[in-house]
Order: structure tokens, then C-alpha cells, then sequence
């Protein structure tokens, strides 16, 4: 998000869904789609079944695999030695698109004497893969007119998932793939509403539309609008408030459906940190582990009881309407936070409709002012920027000049750093994280019939030559100890694991993973390292 | 130098019967008598007349032996080869005149055909490119690569050569359609996959002649511009599949397979594909289909494989036979072969003979010949002087022909309007022992079990039909079941999807046309006129020529006979189960058991409501 | 665009973009003809044989299977067209378990409306000999069940399966009258690579692939899938305040029609019997029951004593963005923090 916004102007999907069909190369980096964005899946399938080279990249040989050409066994964290890697061949044989680089690139000097710190054999040990592979890697993108980069948290949630942003959109400006049709740099957002919830300004540094709260002019607007005086200091991240609370900084804390004792990378860590609040607000669907630890718990609706709208990865907003009566006394979300405000004497929160909310939204956000309840009715959906009521809404985006202040899209000069926590003699294995088809995050799927009897138990898969050194057979009960927690799990040998390297999923209360991940942060981003940390498997 | 020649037949009929234990033991006689530098061995191709094989020419001379054992051998090293004089009793006689005949040509079965496709079988040693060589082989090819593409397929458009796999297309035309059709690459496949149960005519050509199969893909690859060939044959094939290796390995040898063609610029390869034997698999895009690793199962056209065929390019199948009669087409001109046949047949045509006639056997004749020139003069006429019934054409879903239709000439119009077809040259020759509805049932069952199952007339209709002639043949038949055999017939006959489901009526709407009167018979009368439908059977036993022997009362199987000694014995209908025990105990003297249908058997089933089914 | 083609079906002249098949042209124009193994999303096969169609100067051919050309005459009725279809029909019925009553697809079957199109005598029905339809139902998959006695055959879930999922983990196999729809090595459907996204089930003609417990719902709203980012658009059945079932918009632009498990069955949360129904507030240490005005005093008289940056809000990317907006403007402008984040980076 960071990374791709400083170098592009823009953090979101360059393009759209349907655009991945007629690709003719997609590169997957640290994505299993078929898993975790079916959808997408079905278009890259599709894409292939047209003729498209699909390169999948990726420390396990997730289901997609079974659909590439060529499958880079990458090792976890390794990711800006492979997409740097790949961009020296590029430009060592000449592939780059010249024309491209001198009308929309900046800084491509700089950028490529950073190339001469990635020779072949220095790829080739830090990925672990071929060089050969790499290159031809670089030779099968570089030829795909248009070429599209899909990646996902397998990018972004490591200690320098910025610079794995930046090595992507590297990639991209160099052979002149952004701005085209079934081009471009598309993170596939996880949650439905991830992308909404960023252009809501629901992140510590930002009002709605990426709008700086460090900035005074937009920080007037919005006092203006508001009618109250508001802060211009960068709040704390996710990660940070946790941090806050157990070190007593923060007293009270507002929690709106999550689970983080779930989700949480070093989950234990957060229930500490949650213990030691003054007063802790759980407002969700579900009594979550979290909740129970709640002083006050507040019954939100479903998607399918409240009327609102989620923009999707592709920036695509569209309507989400109530099905049924909230159960109960739930109410959805945006009334209780209302109500909560109304009693604390708060003016500017009796709205009476989600559709007054996104009036007001689209009053304060520049790319969401041309679109309104009404003509999403007609639409069904409009990709932002949409910034007059006659606009259509905008598929590609970059397709003149960058959203940049110099309306150029940077390629960066990056340096390879090797993720935060590396394996050693007490941690010997690499333990990555992913996705179920079957699962969510849990709350939701454990609870809907039928995907539980699907995958309804965590395993960690581990290869079997790694697997023969431990002694362990398939299905036995192992302890997954790292330096933050143990989990029990049953094991599942198999070869999609490169050996050193061992994955579990996150859906699953009984087996909380995140107790184990690293907490180590991107400094730009602020993510979490959760797709790298060092294990020891103990067999019990 | 050799004096004399032997040719033995190792066509895959010929070595079932011990072709290769009378080449061994040939070697080892002619090595006794030291003859081994004075008389070689050929081992050739099918010589066609299989019900005599093991076969055994010595040439010069001419000689034809048959049925030939290894126990034979040496007497016929000894008496013919050393002494000179001929081993009477191993000489071929004829059946009608009861006539010994030495040479094969005067051979009744042999002297009526035209052997143009079959002009190499059992002639030349089909492991042996030369022999193919020196009797004209690759002329053909070489006269192509000399013209034009579009020269090639005109001589093939005006010699009139149509699709010998049985629709009968004109190949020129065929070739056109490729030829026009634009892609980067074109394929020639030879579609060897020759299903229908008792055909081998496409075998017989693949073993004894396959340079003759690999000239035809040349030249047809040089016509439509195609650069590779497949041959799908099918796996049950495997002497077919080791000729057919030898001979491109050979060819390759010679430059007439690969790059650069006899110096002509033309490439082109062959491979071979060995099919899994289900019969659709003969059905061009099903072929394609197998060809491609999927499901062996036809697809709609239009597209044609002429114009999307193997993975989607232009491609251009032919059946063996057709191709066979590419290399003399190209090599004796469009003239002489237009002059075989009749107007809208041109050529040959080789047919697989079987049935109740004296000869069977493999026959090549010229398109135009009557029905009863291929049956009583080649075949010789019906065995055991039983009456000519009618001959199926054209395999599992050809048409029944009756005697009434004896003299219709043979050609793919004729047939056709006959209600059979050429299909790849299948006939078989039924007497009046045989019940038409048994028979059709009896193809039906075989076309029932091939069908791909994916459309419905043809998944659904001929199970349907099959179980209704079941239960006609068992005495179940309804009144109005004839009327509701012919709706499915022509339901399935018209709308199937490919050539299987629009053919396979043939065996009931031929039966229906030409022999209602015996469907009448089992399913109004609950009669079988030829006495083969068991359940309509009644056995009886005529108590004045009974001597009381007992014999039929211990040969019942099912207890239904009694009788003490010396009195005559009854059959109980009841219990009887109509399997002919008694009739066959009863001494051939006496003969007191009698075989009749007359209706009285389902009638007595009916009442007992016991079935017997086998 | 490309012009459009004018031809002319039963005397009726219909206009069709170039491509098109004459059944699909057809079926757009109002003109029914018959047809089983036909589907919009999926490559046509022509194997249902029931589309046949009379050509002008052709042979019957199947219509699916036939692109609109200028100027073609068509009839979808003659003599042999309904002898064809007449003949097929019985075969399919006969082969097929028919008790509609108690069918999941009664009144939105195919194989129903072709039968009331073609005409069934009952006279006629009762010469064709009737097989025993004996295949166990696999009941494997928990959102759904197969019905091989209800399956006619007409490809549609394997073509689904290959074209739309990619996956091609069903197919034909065997052959004649013993064909049916299987997987690899005749297992459980759960046995197989199947994903369980039901786009199969969806698009059965028939009652072969149905749900597990269907309802049918009493009315339908269309929405967004609560899951993953991709955001298909989904239309929700519900009936008695409960969601009963959910299936793709057919136009969305992404996801065309399509779903993944969790969007077609992974619904049932929403009536899950462990939804908070309502307000807890801890009281010596338990969470106990609470009213709507006395959990809002509580939490504003908490919260006013918590301004500034001791306060901080995280809140779900799975709220709407309405949501969104009121919380972070709550942290914002009523709490005076930037403390406000959410689990993007998750």
C-alpha cells in the first residue's frame, strides 16, 4: 500500500479482474489465488486456457502451480532478490520497453547501477532457485505484451514488504506494463472491504482518500466539515497500539470486528496487552475469543443486515444491501458508533441512513465525489477515481501520467535485505503462513455448515526429507515452538513445501498460528512479518 | 542365385494356425537336403483366402499349397522340392466341381477378384522396402513431388477415389478442403482403426503391404501440404504396428520419410498412435480426439477436420484402404483407375467374406460387381447346400441384403438406397438357419455397447431397440413394438451426432423392410421361423419312431423327459429349457426328437412364467 | 460493433449479432426451441440432439451448434424434427427418476419444459421399456448431493468444471447406456480434486446436482460477498429472517456469474445460533446482559474520561466503508486521536 503509493501515487490494483484473462504473462508472486481469491483464479485459469505464461512464484507450490509454466520455488523473504534479479536480466539482454522508461520512468540511472548488487549467483543463493529459471522468468515477462503482476500477502507481510512492493512496480515500469489493458501491479486485497476501510481513512495517518492528516490544508476541510479541531500527529498502527496497551500508553480501546487474538501476529503478546486496558469496547458478530475479554460487548449485524457499500480490490464500489432483519438487538455497525457518539454529546453523527454517510464521503473525498447511492443502483459498481457525477469511473489507472508529483512512476534503487528473524540451530525451519479455499479467518467460516467438514482442522505441512530428519510421519502431533509460542498440530507431509520450509494456515481458535509469527515490522508499512519466522518442529 | 521362391502367408490368421513352425521347420528340411542357397523363404502378407491358411506358394512354378501343417513340410521338401512330383491331397479343391487345382490363379476364390489394394499382399516380403521398390513402389510419390499440389488433387479429384472407411466421401474433394484450408501446419492421419468385428481388410493391407499406407500419407502430406502424419491403428494390431515400424524405419532409411524428400524440398514424417480399441474411436474426430489424450468421443461438425482438426489445425484423414489406392492412382494415371467401376465408383473395393459361404476370406473386387458374383462365384455358394439368406454389408450398422437383391451391383449408391452401405467392406453371408431378428438383436448388441454414451438417440435408442428385439426374440414381443422399433430406428438414424448413431439402425430398418414377416412371426405368432430363438421352441419327441433308448432321458439336463425303457418318451415342455440335448442323444437312425416353432412354447411359458435366458 | 444478421426462424425474421448460434438467436428472440445440453456461459456441444433444426437446403442440424448466417431459412418444426424429438424425449424421460413431487428442480427443470414443449403421450410413453435406474446418490459433498438417476447428460457440470472453474475434475466416463458423469477412478465427489464451488450445481438443468437442505428462498436481494477483496456480486435468498441461499449475479462485471464455496455456501454464519444477539457488560467479572441505553450511557461516560491518545480504535476491513467513515470520523473528531487502524495489513 505504502510502496506502491510513493513510487505510483496510488496503492490500489492498476487494473481490473476481468483484465487478467487476456494477458498474455502473469506473474503470481506470493499469492495462491485459487485459494484465497477463487475468483481471480478462475481468470487466470482462463487466461491460461487463451495462452497466457503464467510464472508462479512462491516458497510453497501452492494449487496454482498445477496451471504455470514455470514455478519459482522461491525461499520465504527472498522476494526483492528474485524481482531484482529478474530485472537485470532485463535490462542486461535489453528487454526493457527504452521508450516506456524515457517518457514515464524516473531515476532508471540510479536504478540500475542498484542491478549490479543482484549478479546471477547472488539470486541464485539467496532465492534458491536456478538462475537459469530466473532468467527465463525475466524473458517470459519481459515478452508478455501485456504482462500483469498479481501478488498478495506473501509480498506484503514481511519486514521489508514495501521494498517487495517497490521490486514489483519495478518490474512493471521497466517493460512498460503499467497503464496498459491486462497489465499492471495488482495487489489482490484480502478482505472484502480492505480496500474501502483504507479510503475511508481508517488508518492512523490518513482521512478518506489518502488525504494526509499531516497536512493543514486537508486537515482544515476536514475541521471545517466536521466542526471540531482535529489532530495533525500520525496515530499508531495496529501493531503499535497493541504495543501502546501493554506498556500502559493506551487505556481504552475501541474494537470493531476483529479477532486478534486470532489474527494477531505474536498473538499473545495483544491478549496481554488487552488485559492490561482500562476499558476495552468489543463491537462484533460473534462472541470471539477477544470479546470474552471485553468490558462491554455490542451485537453488530452481518453484511446481509445492514445496507452500505464495500469497494473491492479493484476499487470498485458497489452496494451492499440488507437482506434480513438485524438478529436480536444487533445493529449494524455505523448506527452503534453513532449512537455511542450522540450520547458523549458528539454533533455531526445523526445520520439516518448509511446513504447520508456516503453523501458526506463523497463531499470530502475527491475520488469518490462522483458517485452516489443512485447511480450505483443503476451501475452496479463504479471503480474510483470517479471524481465528477458525469464520470464514468476509471478501469486503469496510470494511463496517462502517474498519480506522482512529477507525474512519473519511480523505479527504485533497492538493496536486498534478508528477513528479520533467520533460521539458526534452535530454529532450524522457516515457518510461512497461508490461506485454506475453505476457511477465512475463521470467525466467520467456522461457523457456516458444511466448510468445516471441508478443512476442518490446522496441520502444518512440511516437506518429507525435512519431516524423515525428525522423525515424523503424516499425521502425527507435533509442537510448532518459535521464539514468541507453541502450538499443537497434527503434520501433513508433502512436497509443495520446499525443504527448510514449513506452513500453516490461520483459521483456527484451537490452533492459533499467529502465536508464533513474527511481529518484526516494515518500517514504512508497518506490516507484520507474519509469511517469515524461524521454527523448530518437536515431535511428541 | 535362387531357383525357386516359397511365399508363406504370416498374415496374423496364417501364424495363428502355425505359419511360423512351418517356416522353421522349412529351414531346417531345407538345410537337411541342403537346399537352403537354392530355395528361399518369404514370409508374406495376407494372402486373403484365410479358411485354407496356412499358405504355401512355390514359385515359380505357381503352386498352391493349403492348410499346410508343420507336419507336412517335410514331405513337401522331399516330393515336391527334390522328387518334383506334387503332394496331391495338400493342393487346393475346388468345392463345387470337387477338382484339384494346382496354380492359385485357376483357384475359383482367387480368379474372379481384381487385386489392385491387395496387388502386394502375399506377393512381396512386406518387411522389405525393395521388394515394394521393385514392384513399382514410391513411382507414385515421385511422379507427386514432380507436380504441383493442386495437380496432385486433381488427379485424385478425376480418378473418382471416394473414402473407402465407409461414408464414401470423394477423397480429391477432401484434399481440397486442406489444401485451401490456411494454417501454419496440416496433418495427414491414417485412420487404421478398423472396429467392425470380423473386418480385416485395413490389417491385411498394414501387414502385407504398408509402404503402400505410407505412399498414400506422402503424397496426400504433398497434395494438402501437410508435414506429419499419424497413423492411429489400433493396439489389438500389434504385427500391423511392428510392419508399420519397420516400414517408416526403412523409408527413413531411404529418404522417402523425413526432410527433403527424393531431393524435392518436401518434408515429412509419420508417427503412429496406437489406439485402445473402442470402436467410435474410428469416427474421424473421435480419432482426433484420442490422438489429442482426451476422451475418444465425436464432436459436431461443421468445423471439419479439414478445416480444424488435430489440435486445431487443417487435417486431413484417410482410411487405409483409400490411401493404399493412392500410390497407383498417382503412378497409372487418373484414367485407368476411373476406368474400374461403375459412374459414381471408381476402383476397387476389398471386402472381409464371411459367414456361410464355402470361401471366406479376404476378396478384392471391382466396385460394380453384383452381390451374387462376390457371394457364389468367389465364395463358392453357401455351405452344406443350405439357402442363401441375405448378406450383411457394410459391418455392425450395415443393412441386411436379401436374396431378391442378389444382383444389385456393388457400389457405395446402390448400397445405400438399399439400406446398407459400403461401410469398410464387411459381409456376411447368412443362410436360412439364421433368424433375422436374432441377427439384428446380435449387432445391436454390438453397436449398443460401442456407443460414446454422450448423445441421447444413440446412448439411449439402441439400448431401447436392443432390448425390445430381446425381448421379440424371447417371445415378449408387443404388437406394437414394430411400429415403435421403426420411430426409434429413424429418431436414431436421424438424429445421432455422428456416423455410429446414424448407422447403427441399419441392421433393424433392413431387417424390418425385407423381413417383416419374421418379426411378425415371433411377436404375433410367438414363432421363430428359423428355429433359433429358444424360447420360441418346442421340442417333441414322435412317440412312432421312438425305440425307448433312453438316451435323451440321461442327456436332459433338466430332467424333463420320461419314459421307461422300450415305451416312448414325452418331453415336458414345462421343464424343458430348449437346449437341443435330446435332439442331438437321439440316434441319428431314429431321429424321433423334433425341433419345431408353432407357437405353443411361449404359450406354455406363459402359463408356467418361467424364462430361460442365456 | 459488428452488423447484425437478419435471417428468419419459423417465418419470423430475427436479428443476431454475427457469432451467435441459431438457438442462442432464437431463445433471445422469444422463439423457444427445445434444449438441454445448451448453456449461455458455456461452449456449445451439441449433444442433446433436441435443438435440431430444418435449414433450408441442408440437412437437420443441431441449432446450437450453427452460427446465424444472412438470409437462412429455419423451421424448428416438421414431420421428422418431431418424430426426433418425440423419440428422444421418451428415451430421456424413461431413463430419468420422475418423481417430480418430490424434486428439488419441479417447475424450474428443463427436461420439464422441453416435456410440456414436445408433448408427452402417455399411450406412447408406456411402450418403451423402462431400465432399472439403480446408481446410489453420492452424498459425499455437504452442500451438495448428486443424483446420477436424475442425469441426463447433457455435459453441462463437466463443461462447467473445464471452461469456468479450470479444474475439469469431472467428465463422462464408460460408455452406451452405462455412460454417466464421474470422476477419477468413479469416487465420491469429495474424493476428487473438486473444489465445492457449486457452479455446476448452479447450472444443472436438471434435479442430478442439487443442494444439501435447499430452501427455497422467499424473496432475493442482490449484494456483495462478505469475503475475500475480490467482491463478487452475490443475490441472497432469505425467507422467515433467514438466509437460505445465495447465487452470482449473472451480469457482475466480476465475477461474471460465477462463485467460489465460500460465496455460494459459506453464508450460514449469518444464522448461526452463536450470533451475539445482544449487549453484554462486565459486572464483577462476568459478562452479564445489558439494554441498548444502559451499555451507550456506560461506554460514553467510559470513553469521555479516555480523550486524546490514551484512546485508540481498530476497527474490520469487513465493515462497510459507511462504517468505516463513522468510526474513524468517531476516533477523529468526538475521541481526538489518529489512534484508528484496522487489519489491512493482515
Amino acid at each position: 500500500m505504502a510502496g506502491l503509493a510513493t513510487v505510483l501515487g496510488s496503492g490500489a490494483m492498476t487494473n481490473t479482474i476481468a483484465e487478467i484473462e487476456d494477458s498474455s504473462c502473469i506473474l503470481a508472486i506470493g499469492t495462491s489465488t485459487t485459494d484465497a481469491h477463487p475468483i481471480a483464479g478462475y481468470r487466470i485459469k482462463k487466461a491460461v486456457r487463451k495462452g497466457a505464461r503464467l510464472i508462479v512464484a512462491n516458497p510453497k507450490a501452492v494449487d496454482l502451480c498445477r496451471f504455470a509454466d514455470l514455478y519459482l520455488p522461491i525461499r520465504p523473504g527472498s522476494d526483492v532478490a528474485l524481482l531484482m534479479g529478474m530485472a537485470r536480466v532485463i535490462v542486461e539482454e535489453g528487454l526493457m520497453d527504452q521508450k516506456y522508461i524515457e517518457e514515464r520512468c524516473e531515476n532508471f540511472d540510479e536504478f540500475k547501477q542498484a542491478l549490479d548488487a543482484f549478479p546471477p549467483a547472488f539470486v541464485e543463493e539467496v532465492t534458491g532457485v536456478p538462475r537459469e529459471k530466473i532468467a527465463l522468468a525475466a524473458r517470459l515477462y519481459a515478452a508478455g505484451k501485456p504482462a500483469s503482476i498479481l501478488y498478495c500477502m506473501g509480498i506484503t507481510q514481511h519486514s521489508h514488504g514495501t521494498d517487495n512492493v517497490l521490486a514489483v512496480s519495478n518490474l512493471a515500469l521497466l517493460t512498460g506494463n503499467l497503464g496498459k489493458v491486462s497489465g499492471g501491479v495488482n495487489p489482490l486485497r484480502g478482505q472484502n472491504n480492505v480496500q474501502g476501510a483504507c479510503d475511508m481513512g481508517l488508518l492512523p495517518n490518513v482521512f478518506t482518500g489518502y488525504q494526509r492528516v499531516d497536512n493543514p490544508e486537508a486537515r482544515a476541510k476536514f475541521e471545517k466539515a466536521w466542526g471540531c479541531s482535529l489532530s495533525g500527529a500520525p496515530g499508531l498502527t495496529h501493531t503499535e497500539i497493541f504495543d501502546a496497551a501493554y506498556n500502559g500508553k493506551i487505556k481504552a480501546l475501541y474494537l470493531v470486528g476483529e479477532n486478534p487474538l486470532l489474527t494477531e501476529a505474536n498473538a499473545s503478546h495483544a491478549a496481554e496487552a488487552i488485559k492490561k486496558l482500562d476499558f476495552f469496547v468489543v463491537q462484533d458478530i460473534f462472541l470471539t475469543e477477544t470479546a470474552r475479554l471485553a468490558d462491554v460487548v455490542l451485537p453488530a449485524a452481518t453484511f446481509a443486515e445492514k445496507d452500505g457499500t464495500f469497494t473491492n480490490t479493484e476499487r470498485r464500489v458497489q452496494r451492499v444491501r440488507r437482506v434480513i432483519e438485524p438478529v436480536g438487538q444487533a445493529k449494524p455497525d455505523w448506527w452503534i458508533t453513532c449512537a455511542v457518539a450522540r450520547a458523549m454529546g458528539a454533533q455531526g453523527f445523526d445520520f439516518n441512513s448509511p446513504a447520508e454517510i456516503f453523501n458526506e464521503i463523497a463531499s470530502l473525498t475527491p475520488s469518490y465525489a462522483g458517485i452516489s447511492y443512485a447511480r450505483l443502483e443503476q451501475s452496479g459498481g463504479i471503480q474510483w477515481p470517479c471524481p465528477t457525477a458525469e464520470h464514468p469511473g476509471t478501469a486503469i489507472l496510470h494511463t496517462e501520467k502517474f498519480a506522482t508529483p512529477s507525474g512519473k512512476g519511480k523505479l527504485v534503487a533497492l538493496q536486498y535485505r534478508p528477513p528479520a528473524e533467520q533460521p539458526d540451530a534452535a530454529y532450524p525451519l522457516v515457518l510461512t503462513t497461508d490461506r485454506s479455499l475453505f476457511q477465512y479467518h475463521g470467525t466467520m467460516t467456522r461457523r457456516a455448515p458444511g466448510l468445516d467438514g471441508l478443512n476442518g482442522e490446522e496441520l502444518v505441512c512440511i516437506n518429507p526429507a525435512d519431516a524423515k530428519n525428525l522423525g515424523v510421519a503424516g499425521g502425527d502431533l507435533v509442537d510448532v515452538v518459535s521464539r514468541r509460542g507453541r502450538v499443537k498440530v497434527k503434520a501433513k507431509l508433502t512436497r509443495r513445501c520446499r525443504p527448510g520450509v514449513v506452513s500453516m494456515s490461520f483459521h483456527f481458535a484451537e490452533c492459533p498460528t499467529n502465536v508464533l509469527t513474527s511481529p518484526a515490522l516494515d518500517p514504512v508499512a508497518k506490516t507484520p512479518e507474519t509469511k517469515v519466522c524461524a521454527v523448530r518442529i518437536e515431535k511428541l | 542365385m535362387y531357383e525357386k521362391q516359397i511365399l508363406i502367408c504370416a498374415g496374423t490368421g496364417c501364424i495363428s494356425s502355425g505359419a511360423l513352425d512351418i517356416k522353421s521347420t522349412l529351414a531346417g528340411e531345407l538345410e537337411k537336403h541342403h537346399l537352403q542357397d537354392k530355395v528361399r523363404i518369404i514370409m508374406s502378407g495376407c494372402h486373403g483366402f484365410c479358411e485354407k491358411g496356412p499358405i504355401f506358394i512355390v514359385y515359380p512354378d505357381d503352386v498352391f499349397y493349403c492348410e499346410v501343417k508343420p507336419e507336412d513340410v517335410p514331405e513337401l521338401v522331399e516330393e515336391y522340392l527334390v522328387k518334383g512330383n506334387l503332394v496331391e491331397r495338400l493342393l487346393y479343391k475346388d468345392p463345387v466341381s470337387r477338382q484339384t487345382v494346382v496354380s492359385h490363379d485357376q483357384i475359383a476364390f482367387y480368379h474372379k477378384q481384381y487385386r489392385q489394394v491387395l496387388r502386394n499382399c502375399g506377393v512381396i516380403d512386406p518387411e522389405n522396402i525393395d521388394e515394394y521398390i521393385i514392384r513399382g513402389g514410391y513411382l507414385g510419390l515421385k511422379k507427386a513431388l514432380q507436380m504441383e499440389p493442386a495437380a496432385v488433387i486433381n488427379e485424385v479429384k478425376n480418378a473418382g477415389l471416394r473414402g473407402r472407411g465407409g461414408a464414401g466421401f470423394p477423397t480429391g474433394t477432401k484434399w481440397q478442403f486442406a489444401y485451401n484450408s490456411p494454417g501454419d501446419k496440416k496433418y495427414i492421419v491414417c485412420n487404421a482403426d478398423e472396429g467392425d468385428p470380423g473386418a480385416f481388410m485395413d490389417r491385411s493391407v498394414l501387414e502385407g503391404d504398408p509402404h503402400a499406407v505410407l505412399e498414400g500419407m506422402l503424397i496426400a502430406g504433398r497434395a494438402t501440404g501437410a508435414a506429419e502424419g499419424y497413423i492411429y491403428v489400433r493396439s489389438e494390431y500389434p504385427l500391423a504396428v511392428k510392419r508399420l515400424r519397420t516400414a517408416i524405419a526403412q523409408a527413413g532409411e531411404y529418404g522417402m520419410i523425413g526432410e527433403n524428400i527424393l531431393a524435392s524440398g518436401f518434408n515429412f514424417t509419420i508417427k503412429i498412435k496406437e489406439g485402445a480399441g473402442a470402436f467410435v474411436c474410428g469416427e474421424e474426430t473421435a480419432l482426433l480426439a484420442s490422438i489429442e489424450g482426451k476422451r475418444g468421443v465425436p464432436r459436431h461438425r461443421p468445423p471439419f477436420p479439414a478445416v480444424e482438426g488435430l489440435w486445431g489445425k487443417p487435417t486431413c484423414i484417410n482410411n487405409v484402404e483409400t490411401l493404399a489406392n493412392v500410390p497407383l492412382i498417382l503412378r497409372r494415371g487418373a484414367a485407368w483407375f476411373s476406368s474400374l467401376g461403375t459412374a459414381g465408383s471408381k476402383g476397387t473395393k476389398v471386402f472381409a467374406l464371411t459367414g456361410k459361404v464355402n470361401n471366406t476370406g479376404l476378396v478384392e473386387v471391382p466396385m460394380g460387381v453384383t452381390i451374387r458374383g462376390v457371394v457364389f462365384d468367389i465364395g463358392g455358394g453357401i455351405r452344406a447346400g443350405k439357402k442363401f439368406k441375405a448378406v450383411q454389408i457394410g459391418g455392425p450398422s450395415g443393412g441386411c441384403i436379401p436374396e431378391a437383391h442378389l444382383d444389385l451391383p456393388i457400389d457405395f449408391d446402390s448400397l445405400t438406397a438399399a439400406g446398407a452401405m459400403m461401410g469398410s467392406g464387411g459381409m456376411v453371408v447368412v443362410d436360412e438357419d439364421t433368424c433375422m431378428v436374432d441377427l439384428a438383436r446380435y449387432f445391436l448388441n454390438f453397436t449398443k455397447n460401442e456407443s460414446c454414451g454422450q448423445c441421447v438417440p444413440c446412448r439411449l435408442g439402441i439400448t431401447q431397440m436392443y432390448n425390445i428385439l430381446d425381448d421379440i426374440t424371447q417371445g415378449k414381443g408387443k404388437p406394437e413394438d414394430i411400429e415403435l422399433l421403426q420411430e426409434l430406428a429413424i429418431g436414431v438414424k436421424k438424429g445421432s451426432l455422428c456416423g455410429l448413431g446414424q448407422t447403427a439402425p441399419n441392421p433393424v430398418l433392413t431387417t424390418l423392410r425385407y423381413f417383416r414377416d419374421e418379426y411378425e412371426a415371433h411377436v404375433l405368432e410367438r414363432r421363430c421361423p428359423a428355429l433359433v430363438c429358444r424360447e420360441l421352441l418346442v421340442y417333441r419327441i414322435d412317440a412312432v419312431k421312438c425305440i425307448g433308448c433312453e438316451r435323451c432321458v440321461k442327456a436332459c439336463p433338466a430332467d424333463a423327459i420320461t419314459g421307461a425303457k422300450k415305451e416312448p418318451h414325452v418331453i415336458d415342455p414345462a421343464r424343458c429349457t430348449r437346449c437341443g440335448a435330446c435332439m442331438e442323444a437321439c440316434p441319428k437312425k431314429v431321429q424321433a426328437v423334433e425341433c419345431v416353432s408353432d407357437g405353443s412354447a411361449a404359450l406354455s411359458q406363459s402359463k408356467e412364467g418361467s424364462t430361460c435366458r442365456t | 460493433m459488428s452488423d447484425l444478421i437478419t435471417l428468419t426462424i419459423d417465418g419470423r425474421p430475427v436479428q443476431a449479432a454475427p457469432g451467435t448460434s441459431i438457438l442462442r438467436a432464437a431463445l433471445d428472440s422469444g422463439i423457444y426451441i427445445p434444449h438441454l445440453c445448451d448453456h449461455p456461459d458455456l461452449e456449445p456441444v451439441g449433444i442433446c440432439r433436441l435443438c435440431l433444426v430444418e435449414i433450408e437446403g441442408r440437412r437437420p442440424t443441431v441449432s446450437c451448434k450453427t452460427p446465424v448466417e444472412e438470409g437462412l431459412v429455419v423451421r424448428t418444426s416438421s414431420a421428422d424434427l418431431d418424430l426426433i424429438r418425440k423419440v428422444n424425449l421418451e428415451l430421456l424421460i424413461v431413463n430419468h427418476d420422475y418423481n417430480c413431487q418430490s424434486c428439488v428442480k419441479n417447475s424450474k427443470c428443463q427436461l420439464q419444459k422441453v416435456t410440456s414443449y414436445v408433448g408427452v403421450d402417455e399411450k406412447s410413453l408406456r411402450r418403451v421399456r423402462k431400465p432399472e435406474l439403480d446408481h446410489p446418490l453420492d452424498t459425499s459433498n455437504p452442500f451438495f448431493t448428486r443424483d446420477m438417476n436424475k442425469c441426463v447428460l447433457c455435459g453441462i457440470c463437466v463443461r462447467t468444471c473445464d471452461e469456468i472453474q479450470g479444474d475439469g475434475c469431472i467428465d463422462f466416463a464408460f460408455r452406451g447406456t452405462r455412460t454417466k458423469i464421474s470422476v477419477l477412478g468413479d469416487k465420491p465427489i469429495l474424493e476428487s480434486a473438486c473444489v465445492s464451488c457449486g457452479e455446476c450445481v448452479a447450472r444443472c438443468p436438471v434435479g442430478a446436482l442439487v443442494p444439501v437442505k435447499f430452501e427455497e428462498p422467499a424473496y432475493e436481494v442482490e449484494t456483495v460477498c462478505p469475503y475475500c477483496g475480490c467482491g463478487c456480486g452475490i443475490i441472497v435468498g432469505a425467507r422467515g429472517g433467514r438466509v437460505v441461499s445465495s447465487r452470482a449475479v449473472p451480469g457482475n462485471q466480476v465475477n461474471r456469474g460465477s462463485l467460489c464455496v465460500k460465496g455460494r455456501f459459506g453464508l450460514g454464519y449469518v444464522n448461526h445460533p452463536g450470533r451475539l444477539t445482544a449487549l453484554l457488560i462486565r459486572k464483577d467479572g462476568e459478562l452479564v446482559e445489558a439494554a441498548w441505553d444502559e451499555a451507550l450511557a456506560l461506554v460514553a461516560e467510559k470513553l469521555n474520561s479516555y480523550k486524546g491518545d490514551q484512546f485508540a480504535a481498530i476497527a474490520s476491513a469487513k465493515c462497510t466503508s459507511e462504517d468505516s467513515y463513522v468510526i474513524q470520523k468517531f476516533a477523529r473528531a468526538v475521541m481526538g486521536t489518529n489512534n484508528i487502524d484496522h487489519c489491512a495489513r493482515l
